[in-house]
């Protein structure tokens, strides 16, 4: 052997044909269990429109299910007849879900069901860990396929090539059921239009749980048939549920050879990527859905979705600026919030300080998902940009604590300048996950761009100086900050650029039919929004004195999301209301109890059921039914109810 | 105007659920200790017995010059922004006089960082980074166990003997993944020039899709393989190598995979002869880790993992430096604690004056298949003493306090 350098080795040592045909054979085998997932949630969310954060949860109680049944019967029939009832056991849990909690909420704000599934998801974290225990499991392997196949040299796993054979098996029978089924007959006519569904008399009730058991069971199976492979373990659920949700989205939405197709892409793009880039897979799948989504905004196989059709049995209440009574209170409340450092610790002050913080945050989201109609599943890209933005200019430039904060959330307004330009073009889920593979590629830049960024390191020793050291200080800097923000944000909801956001959220072709330019309109707000994150963030850097690549992480943008959603997403003061229950809930869960998980997501759903509209949406319904008449809100309620599926 | 309001109440329900901050009652001592409970329990939950242990041996001695310890312990999450809430929390409001714990590197850094602010002793148990010691490291911190540098020292001792050229590295793609690819190349090159290293893949941590990347390492064909993923990964990695044939006549190198916590789910498919730094309980015949054992499995009647003797040792070495500080001061806990020696269950350690870090060792060895269980065999503790490297070198690496 007398190389001497990497790229004479590999140049020297070319594989032979057979690994690249074995390695595309296990890319493809890496794509049954993501397509036995993705097929279930697609069919899902084709037909109920619930997005179901819970499918995650769902892969891994099937694992976890299958493990317990597999190791107390043994044999072949033991084995694979596990699995099966595993999936059905898990298919019965999704079944009680979707009758106990899904059915109240159909006719909730969209998305107000990922609220739901949240939580769930949350829940089953914990409750996992108090069954089955702590430890990392490891399942048997399936009896007949235990070895590998010699192919030219190169081993095949048996159990890759029954994983290669079984999604094909499950496209072509799901390609039956619907073809083929009247059952199946419904569920196409209600992923086209629901609505028309139910008019015509199908008992949709029966069709949307039928249609959870079915998408239920193949995540379970999915999970299952991991076991041989996988360790089981309570992270699993995270692992799996956002590539899912992108490989349903690449391959267009309800479409399930869509999902298909999309799994094996992503799984042999990794597969031959490693070969040339190690390090690819932590960013790939969202690189390809963000090139996919700019070039087929819907998806590989996915069509334009339908004018939706509002919700009917809605009433909302019609938007309106606070009367001066109510300004009056706003500061009152805003006084008696600054009052708080003459009778409160430290503790407590900084902790005020990051519920003000994220008022903000969860203000600037409110801002573009309420107002503007456009739901950002990677919200926090410019939060986190506003951080980072921050520390390079604290640590790097030197630059004092005022300048940085007044310049550091640019780099927010700059992120979001340019990836708000590609995600307007979009709409509905789409737009959410196109945000969410720009905010995961800011992620992974901040991850992988070690020498800048201090990669997971961090970068550190962001403090604030002296005049806003002490926690007081800080936090009437933060209080400050979240009341001129969310006021500056409720100036513009009122202004007429506020009112031509509304117009392209409730109908886009209408607003450009008055003249209105709705992505022009919708990327403004898309910048501001993103700049008013990155003050939140940069406030952040300095309350926690370092900056890591999860400001930017997937879990902050749902904490955002959760936020809005809690507090009412049709509402204009919900998000405010909704930061401070959900993080003051949080971190006081966090700090009491190590299953905060379990009694957060358990908090979560309870709201869910009893505030189908959020906190400030019930209230506000509770005060106009005991205020006025019905006849007044009728009127107004038939222009505000069309904004509902827009809210998408 | 109801979100206002709403803050300040908010807000106010916020302060009643702390300002129940117990004031430090005279008589007894606080720790504040913070770790990834909800994260990573499998590593967490002995950490937390270790602990538990170690209180109630130390205050079955008389407590700390006569005053009772008490821990109050935190969830982190697994996030550094929690870490600094929770931090922030002991702290302010349960007023204790040290902080401790952390597992994950970026926390254990937050948590440094935040100590060093607030001018807070801190006793770092399980982080492994360099960082915490040498280039961020900062006169409030001290580390309890052994560094990536001083496992990658250890591993490379045995490593250079083996007739390997060809080496591929597989590591998780994090912070702790690339230093510890890098440092240990970095030594191994020094002592062997002859090696080249052929192919190197690093799976994104937690999510390793591991039919394809140990179908890539057996292309390159390398003679040694480099492994640092642990936990789920870990099993998946092995699974996959096992099937495939990967390790069959290559010689494996492999961080912390001796520890039961990551050993002990591969069962009947541990791959034998793999070189790994761990901790192989059921073979330390010490009268030190004799006692520890004993105690730890009448206690619990559960078998101690690495996680148990790092929780252990690390409220050990807290009460120790309390004793001595006599004092809950941090100038005079940092003054207590630099050059202090004491016993543990891997015998006597002491924290260096020089970069806060102790000499905890590690035992290195080789993993067998015993009873259909993964366990380690001939193994040796090393010394983290002869693992670290010159006064001189590690004066360059660290700032000036």
């Amino acid at each position: 052997m007398d190389e001497t350098t990497d790229t004479e080795t590999r140049a020297s040592k070319r594989p032979p044909m057979a690994f690249y045909f074995v390695q595309f054979l296990t890319g493809l085998a890496s794509a049954a269990s993501l397509f036995l997932v993705a097929s279930g949630l697609s069919i899902i969310f084709g037909v109920t429109r619930i997005v179901n954060f819970a499918h995650g949860a769902f892969y891994m109680l099937g694992a976890y299910v299958a493990f317990t049944l597999t190791e107390r019967f043994s044999g072949a029939l033991g084995f694979w007849g596990g699995i099966v009832v595993a999936a059905l056991v898990v298919a019965v849990v999704g079944v009680i879900v979707e009758m106990v909690l899904l059915r109240r909420i159909y006719h909730a704000p969209e998305l107000f069901q990922l609220l739901a599934t949240f939580g769930l998801t949350l829940m089953v974290e914990d409750l996992v860990v108090l069954i089955w225990g702590p430890d990392d499991l490891l399942g048997r392997r399936a009896p007949g396929f235990k070895g590998a196949v010699d192919f030219f040299g190169q081993n095949i796993p048996t159990y890759d090539l029954f994983l290669i054979a079984i999604s094909p098996i499950v496209l072509g029978g799901l390609w039956l059921l619907f073809q083929r089924t009247r059952w199946g007959v419904l569920v196409r006519a209600a992923t086209q239009d629901r609505d028309m569904v139910a008019a015509l008399g199908v008992n949709q009730k029966w069709l949307f749980t039928s249609v959870f058991a079915l998408g239920v069971f193949l995540a379970a199976l999915g999970g299952a048939l991991q076991i041989p492979r996988d360790a089981v373990h309570h992270a699993l659920d995270l692992r799996i549920i956002v590539d899912v949700f992108v490989v349903v989205v690449i391959g267009g939405l309800g479409s399930i050879i869509g999902a298909f197709v999309a799994a094996v892409l992503v799984s042999e793009l990794n597969a031959f990527g490693i070969l040339i880039f190690p390090k690819i897979s932590i960013i790939l799948v969202f690189l390809v859905m963000a090139v996919v989504l700019i070039v087929r905004p819907w998806g590989l196989f996915g069509k334009p979705e339908a004018a939706a059709r509002r919700t009917p049995g809605l009433t909302v209440n019609p938007w309106r600026p606070l009367t001066t009574n109510e300004r009056w209170l706003a500061m009152a409340g805003l006084a008696v919030a600054a009052m708080l450092p003459l009778f409160a610790g430290n503790y407590a002050l900084t902790v005020g300080s990051e519920i003000a913080i994220f008022v903000i945050f969860a203000a600037s989201l409110h801002f573009l998902m309420s107002v503007g109609g456009l739901a950002s599943f990677g919200h926090a890209a410019y939060f986190g940009l506003g951080a980072y933005g921050v520390a390079f200019l604290a640590k790097m430039a030197g630059l004092p604590m005022i300048v940085s904060l007044l310049v550091g959330p640019l780099l927010g307004l700059v992120g979001a300048a340019i990836f708000g330009f590609f995600a307007v073009q979009l709409s509905g889920v789409y737009f959410a996950m196109l945000t969410l593979a720009f905010a995961q590629i800011v992620w992974s830049i901040a991850f992988q761009w070690v020498t800048v960024t201090g990669g997971d390191n961090g970068i550190l020793g962001v403090w604030p100086e002296k005049w806003a050291a002490g926690p007081a200080s800080f936090y009437w800097l933060s209080l400050g900050v979240a009341a001129i923000a969310v006021a500056i944000l409720r100036v513009i909801v009122f202004s007429p650029f506020g009112f031509a956001l509304r117009a392209t959220r409730d109908s886009l072709l209408r607003s450009e039919a008055i003249g209105i330019d709705g992505k022009r309109v919708q990327w403004t707000a898309f910048v501001i929004a993103g700049t008013v994150a990155g003050f939140a963030g940069s406030l952040f850097a300095y309350l926690k004195g370092s900056v890591f690549p999860d400001s930017l992480g997937i879990s902050l943008s749902v904490d955002a999301l959760v936020m809005v959603l809690l507090g009412g997403v049709e509402t204009v003061s919900g998000a405010v209301v909704g930061a401070i229950v959900f993080k003051a809930l949080n971190i006081w869960l966090v700090s009491q109890t190590d299953l905060s998980k379990l009694v957060l997501g358990g908090f979560v759903v309870l709201i869910v059921v009893a505030f189908p509209k959020g906190i400030v949406g019930v209230l506000e319904t509770i005060r106009n039914r005991r205020k006025s008449s019905s006849s007044e809100s009728s009127s107004k309620s038939s222009l505000a109810t069309s904004r509902i599926e827009t809210a998408e | 105007m109801r979100r206002s309001y709403l803050l300040g109440a908010g807000l106010a329900i916020a302060v009643t659920g702390m300002a129940n901050a117990a004031m430090a009652q005279s008589g007894e001592i606080k720790i504040g200790e913070i770790n990834s409970y909800s994260l990573l329990p499998a590593f967490t939950e002995p950490y937390r017995k270790g602990w538990q242990l170690a209180v109630e041996e130390v205050n079955a001695a008389g407590g700390i010059n006569g005053k009772k310890l008490v821990v109050v312990s935190k969830d982190d999450g697994g996030k550094p922004a929690d870490a600094t809430t929770a931090a922030n929390e002991l702290v302010s409001s349960e007023n204790v006089a040290m902080l401790t714990g952390t597992f994950l590197s970026n926390i254990g850094l937050a948590v440094s960082d935040f100590a060093n602010q607030k001018k807070v002793f801190f006793l770092a148990a399980e982080p492994l980074t360099d960082a915490i010691t040498w280039s961020k490291g900062n006169r409030y911190t001290f580390r309890l166990r052994p560094s990536n540098y001083m496992q990658a020292a250890m591993l490379v001792e045995e490593a250079a003997k083996l007739p390997a050229k060809r080496w591929a590295t597989i590591a998780p793609n994090y912070e702790y993944g690339q230093s510890a690819v890098a440092v240990f190349k970095k030594l191994m090159s020094e002592k062997r020039p002859d090696i080249v290293w052929v192919d190197e893949q690093w799976p994104p941590q937690g999510k390793i899709d591991a039919g394809p990347v140990v179908q890539a390492v057996a292309a390159a064909n390398p003679e040694a393989i480099l492994n640092v993923t642990f936990g789920a990964d870990l099993v998946k990695l092995v699974r996959e190598g096992n099937t495939r044939g990967l390790f069959k006549n290559r010689s494996v190198v492999s961080f912390l995979t001796g520890e039961p916590e990551y050993l002990d789910p591969l069962k009947d498919e541990t791959p034998e002869g793999w070189i790994v730094t761990g901790y192989p309980w059921y073979d330390i015949k010490t009268p030190d880790h004799d006692k520890f054992l004993k105690a730890y499995q009448a206690k619990f009647n559960d078998y101690p993992r690495l996680g148990s003797i790092v929780g252990y040792q690390t409220i050990k070495a807290a009460a120790a430096i309390l004793a001595k500080a006599n004092s809950t001061d941090p100038e005079k806990l940092i003054a207590a604690t630099e050059g202090l020696s004491m016993p543990s269950p891997f015998g006597e350690i002491t924290f260096r004056k020089i970069d806060h870090q102790s000499t905890l060792g590690a035992y290195v060895g080789k993993t067998a298949l015993k009873d259909g269980k993964g366990v380690m065999v001939n193994s040796v503790y090393r010394k983290g003493t002869d693992y670290l490297p010159s006064d001189a070198e590690v004066e360059k690496l660290r700032p000036k306090d």
